[in-house]
């Protein structure tokens, strides 16, 4: 009962936030004006805010923006024994180093070290969360500039990338985070800048409870669909999620933005009802997502959970299952990765369904900016395939999908996949797959999750493998680097080619893309291509096991 | 709907004639040279997985690993059987249109003698009564009638003479009577007839643009699926090494997955289906333009048709039956309504013309000379035809010249002309001697079925547009009357070209059809232009098609044919890739569950054995290939109605179908497989 007051409660507030928080978006990309703290960046970073970027140059904006947040995190982290607050913790291996630049950068946020014994404040702070806010905010811009792409007449650029940061920073992400901020902190999030207590436990002991800024750290966190944690048990932790209330504000953050952007769409493109249609898609399958997890975990298969009723190992009491598998549903939809609950102690098949959320793409809804395009990427693929049924050649939008729009969203959709599958494969023929602490399916889980959550820069883990070897963060590393650049470098191009087209007018003769049958579609093509793929590796690890 | 409309192809669709699916075979063998197969990635991934199961076959012989790799090799044969039957039909076609120019000679005006192959543009040809023209060319000199059945299929010879709009002549065409000097505008292979072989032959065809579009599809597909098999090895050897008790079966043993078990699983994944008729679809798609005597000048052009948004349609000819049709009698005060017909009707006895034609039938009677008149025809001078009976002489044609031939002007009669002016008709007066009778109203009629035809149009999203050089208000009564969506009234070739690039910059794609000179440049910006084969040849070089039976109303039909040939490819397409559920769930549990037995739950068709699993999965997909031929080649059935209706019903037979249908054939061909001893 009370897990279902959770989970519909919840819906209704993401259904009630669409039309205001995504037309806030809509004003915030589209607005004309520059306030002066945005002028002041502009002219800090020496950009003309009103010259538009062609893709390319929209692309190497991104990816030089990238380049040097990478360099600098990186750079941060090795010598942050040096600077101020490090709270005496030595400068971070290079291995860990550069996997967690390249997480957080890539706003995976895989966590290779444990936050508590690794990080100093200055390094959470100034290196990891400023990541957290800029990497989610590349991710909306290229999501908008896909948008502009659509809805352009005959136009040579996509907007421009810095404005797009810069104003998404500071009109979405910041004002958000600092009102969520004191939310958490009101429901008990800590929020201080203490180097830790040591307390003397009731059985004698001693233990060192480290402090820091959690709260402000923890709101990013969600809104962004980063899911680093601060500290190593993530949001299962009770400094940084306390109370099932603060669950319920967790998940909120976490889908308003990705929740938000198809309204974003329909608005930019002219037409609301095309956004309906992309968030029922997403809404579609992260119900039938979600729905699943919940029952494979409430009626668990296995010994211990079909003795006791449930399958309570590995998640909070606090929460329960159904807010804990709740949250490994939505946080796997999303390329969050944070985590209220063990993953792998889910059942197997119950643990399967994180894994098949991030192998859809995550699109339902999705990280910030991408789920909307990953979503819109298979938009592309459906009208193709079944557009062609209507006696046409393909036209999204008055877009013509022809043989560049394919090239680019073919491979689009073939760059995870190949990560997840030659990750996985790789590390069972390398021999590194046997740091896994279990055996037989259960570990190919492991491993298999391993790379599909750094692919797809989710960021959460199965865990179970021992990950901070050179092998794994220089593997995982590439996952996430890959993961996160190419397809992006894609859609960017693809947005290039659909603006520069003249757009055809709608008819009778048009396949309608705003109707239940098209929604259907879409969601059916994402189950057939994308999921399917994995089907055969998902036969030898978790169905193997959950089958038994 | 006229006669044109329904008139029946050539050659039935989807129909195989045995002699010609013998050299198909042949040629489906001669296919599968990989030089060949590179061009089709999905069938040459097979191809080259036939060839390897072939290696293991023969390195360790099986009952299972034989008929596995036969019937790769199967799939293989029909896929290049689909081409090539496809092929064959056009190429008889074309073969046919070909088989006239052959042999034929051709004489220069400077006196040499050259084989028609050899002639090259510009050259000047004399052609005589009984010869052939040995090239297409413009009439530079003469006059001559010319029997074009060969091409057309029209028995009536036709008039071709220099300048104007009928000088253009086709090469394999035959001059009946007087002489003509041609000079050749083709140059040598680049004939119509040259270029619609070369489209429907498989090995020089240009793939068009959303064939190549959806070739890179099924080549990530491909490359995916290719992946997702090749990954899965380390992945079951490490559950096979972990299971130390599971029995090795014939689909897995400590090395991991048989080789022939993952190319099996490959193969069955990739959408072969699609794969395996996209081009015999696309060749198909051609030929039933050819069927219909439209040549087209690139594939590009068809799947375009497909897309028109915008028609432009003469009125003459296309939307109206082109001769003008008498309606009605307006008698003049005082004169009785059957004297008026009667006089009509006998001034137009010996009118062949069609008005003429039309008055008598309007008047009641038959047509044909009467005894004892005199005919008088119809000349630029007179501007009135008739006849003189005995002292009777009775005129009908146009209201001043037969005024003035009865010597008095009359009141009522200039308002009943006006009257039926204004209302978009022609107006003829009869006289008998100096008394007028009255007015024959002549009316252009819009041709039956015209009206549904535009209703059908419009739920398709096409905007059907009238041209005519008739005044506004004329052109808006007909437009009215037929139901076309706009109309440009007094439209000069250059207000044409206005139109259709005022669509174009709308985003709209435009078809229209013309023959003169003067719609050459129209024709060149349209993005489908059909010239008539009457036409000039500058006509017929600024055109992408051309219509040999001169038949405007063709437009409409190939804008279906462009439709049918992209729904074909649509709907196969997606039957291809709904098809893969299905054999997941019969493959994954016959190459697991020997290992995991839990997997055998997957086993929801209950086959027989894991062999008999994963060969039922590779014959139905081999068979799918042969049973889906007939429908590439005759394309997928198509009503013209609105998109969403097209997609729901399409989604429902080709997708729902398509999940379907290999769950009951997989689960039925395991019911055979399982009796072959050694499965």
């Amino acid at each position: 009962m009370a897990g279902w007051l959770f989970v519909l409660s919840l819906a209704a507030a993401i259904v009630a936030v669409y039309k205001p928080f995504g037309d806030h978006l809509y004003r915030v990309v589209t607005g004309t004006r520059h306030s002066a703290v945005e002028r002041g960046v502009y002219r800090l970073v020496g950009v003309d805010a009103g010259a538009g970027q062609s893709w390319g140059v929209y692309a190497r904006s991104v990816l030089a923006f990238s380049a040097v947040s990478l360099l600098v995190l990186y750079l941060l982290l090795r010598v942050q024994d040096r600077l101020w607050l490090s709270l005496g913790m030595p400068a971070v291996d290079s291995h860990i180093a550069w996997n967690t630049a390249v997480s957080f950068v890539t706003n995976t946020n895989w966590q290779a070290y444990s936050g508590e014994s690794t990080m100093g404040h200055l390094a959470q702070m100034a290196g990891l969360a400023v990541q957290n806010f800029v990497s989610a905010a590349v991710g909306i811009a290229v999501a908008v500039a896909l948008v502009r792409g659509f809805a352009a007449r005959e136009a040579g650029t996509l907007g421009n990338f810095w404005v797009d940061l810069t104003r998404i920073t500071l009109r979405v992400l910041l004002p958000v985070c600092a009102v969520a901020t004191l939310v958490f902190m009101v429901g008990g999030v800590v929020q201080n800048l203490s180097g830790g207590t040591d307390v003397t436990t009731l059985t004698g002991g001693t233990q060192h409870i480290t402090g820091g800024p959690v709260a402000s750290q923890e709101a990013i966190k969600e809104l962004g669909t980063n899911g680093g944690g601060f500290y190593n048990a993530n949001s299962a932790h009770p400094f940084e999620n306390p109370t099932t209330w603060t669950n319920w504000v967790q998940l909120f953050l976490i889908l308003l933005i990705p929740f938000s952007m198809p309204r974003l769409f329909g608005r930019m493109v002219g037409q609301n009802r095309q956004g309906y249609a992309i968030a029922a898609v997403m809404a579609l399958l992260a119900v039938g997502s979600i729905a699943l997890t919940v029952a494979f975990e409430i009626h668990g298969a296995g010994t211990v959970p079909e003795a006791v009723g449930t399958a309570m190992e590995g998640k909070e009491t606090r929460y329960g299952v159904t807010n804990s598998a709740v949250f490994a549903a939505i946080t796997t939809l999303t390329s969050t990765g944070a985590v209220n609950s063990f993953h792998d102690s889910y059942t197997a098949l119950g643990g399967m369904m994180p894994m098949l959320n991030m192998m859809l793409g995550e699109v339902a809804p999705g990280g910030v900016g991408s789920g909307l395009y990953g979503m819109l990427i298979l938009a592309v693929i459906t009208v193709f395939v079944a557009g062609l049924m209507v006696g046409r050649t393909p036209e999204y939008l008055g877009k013509k999908i022809g043989a560049r729009q394919m090239k680019l969203a073919s491979l689009y959709f073939l760059v995870t996949p190949a990560l997840v599958l030659a990750g996985t494969a790789a590390a069972f023929a390398t021999g590194n797959a046997a740091t896994a602490l279990n055996t037989g399916p259960h570990a190919l889980s492991e491993v298999l999750y391993a790379f599909t959550s750094a692919a797809n820069n989710n960021g959460s883990a199965f865990a179970g493998i021992t990950v901070n070897t050179p092998w794994w963060d220089t593997a995982l590393g590439l996952a996430m680097l890959f993961g996160r650049f190419l397809p992006l470098i894609l859609v960017l191009a693809l947005a290039g080619s659909l603006a520069a087209q003249r757009p055809v007018p709608e008819s009778a003769g048009t396949l309608p893309t705003h109707r239940p049958l098209f929604v259907g579609m879409v969601a059916g093509v994402t189950i057939v291509l994308v999921a399917l793929t994995f089907l055969p590796a998902l036969a030898l690890g978790p169905l193997a096991e959950g089958l038994s | 709907m006229t006669a044109v409309l329904e008139k029946e192809p050539a050659v039935k669709p989807g129909l195989i004639d045995p002699r010609q699916f013998r050299s198909s075979l042949s040629d489906a063998l001669r296919k599968l040279d990989p030089r060949v197969m590179w061009r089709n990635p999905v069938m040459f991934i097979v191809e080259v997985g036939a060839v390897f199961t072939t290696v293991l076959s023969i390195a360790d012989p099986s009952v299972l690993a034989w008929t596995i790799t036969v019937w790769l090799w199967l799939t293989v044969l029909f896929a290049n059987l689909a081409e090539a039957v496809a092929e064959g039909r056009g190429k008889a076609q074309a073969a046919a249109l070909r088989a006239v120019k052959q042999d034929t000679v051709a004489y220069l005006r400077d006196g040499r003698e050259l084989p028609a192959s050899q002639l090259t543009l510009g050259d000047i040809v004399i052609v005589e009564a009984g010869q052939i023209i040995p090239g297409d060319g413009d009439v530079v000199e003469g006059i001559a009638s010319v029997d074009e059945s060969a091409i057309t299929g029209e028995s009536a010879p036709v008039i071709r003479e220099s300048g104007g709009d009928r000088s253009a002549v086709t090469g394999g065409t035959k001059v009946l009577s007087d002489r003509i000097v041609v000079r050749i505008t083709q140059k040598p292979g680049e004939s119509f007839v040259d270029r619609m072989i070369a489209l429907v032959e498989g090995a020089n065809r240009q793939k068009t643009p959303n064939e190549i579009a959806l070739n890179i599809l099924l080549a990530a597909l491909t490359l995916i699926f290719l992946l997702a098999v090749v990954t899965l090895q380390p992945l079951a050897i490490f559950a096979k090494a972990y299971q130390t008790a599971a029995p090795d079966t014939a689909a897995i043993d400590a090395h991991g997955v048989t080789g022939i078990v993952l190319v099996s699983l490959l193969v069955c994944l990739i959408p072969t289906t699609i794969g395996a008729l996209l081009s015999a679809i696309g060749i198909a798609g051609m030929d039933r333009l050819v069927q219909r005597n439209v040549l087209a000048m690139s594939g590009r052009a068809v799947e375009a048709a497909g897309d028109v948004s915008t028609l432009l349609l003469d009125k003459t000819g296309t939307i109206t039956v082109g001769d003008r049709q008498a309606t009605a009698f307006v008698p003049a005060k005082g004169v009785d309504l059957e004297d008026l017909a009667g006089a009509a009707r006998l001034a137009s006895l010996a009118d062949e013309t069609p008005e003429g034609r039309s008055i008598v039938a309007l008047a009641g009677g038959e047509q044909g000379p009467m005894r004892g008149a005199t005919f008088v025809p119809f000349t630029a001078q007179t501007r009135m035809s008739g006849v003189d009976i005995g002292d009777r002489q009775i005129r009908k044609g146009a209201a001043t010249a037969v005024m003035r031939w009865a010597g008095k002007p009359d009141v009522a009669i200039d308002e009943i002309v006006d009257r039926i002016s204004s209302e978009g008709g022609t107006p003829l007066v009869v006289a008998d001697s100096d008394r007028l009778l009255g007015v024959i109203h002549l009316k252009d009629v819009v041709k039956p079925g015209m009206r549904a035809r535009f209703d059908e149009m419009r739920r398709m999203g096409i905007r059907t547009v009238m041209i005519t050089g008739d005044n506004p208000r004329t052109a808006a009564a007909i437009a009215e009357e037929a139901g076309v969506d706009d109309f440009l009234a007094e439209a000069t070739p250059e207000d044409k070209l206005a139109y259709i690039r005022k669509e174009q910059r709308g985003g709209r794609l435009v078809a229209m059809t013309g023959d003169g000179t003067n719609d050459a440049p129209a024709l060149a910006q349209a993005d489908v232009g059909v010239a008539m084969n009457t036409g000039t040849s500058a006509a017929k070089e600024a055109g992408n098609m051309v219509d040999l039976d001169s038949d405007p109303t063709k437009l409409i039909e190939i804008v279906e044919i462009g439709k049918q040939l992209l729904i074909t490819r649509g709907a196969l397409t997606t039957f291809s890739i709904a098809n893969d559920i299905a054999k997941y769930f019969a493959i994954i549990p016959a190459m697991f569950a020997a290992v995991y037995p839990g997997l055998d739950t997957l086993n929801i068709m209950r086959l027989h054995s894991p062999g008999s699993a994963i060969l039922s999965a590779v014959v139905f997909n081999a068979l799918v290939i042969v049973v889906l031929i007939p429908l590439a080649l005759r394309g997928v059935r198509y009503r013209p109605s609105s998109a969403s209706k097209l997609l729901s019903r399409n989604l429902l037979i080709y997708g729902l179908g398509g999940v379907v249908a290999p769950f009951l054939g997989i689960k039925l061909i395991d019911l055979f497989v399982q009796l072959i001893p050694g499965i």
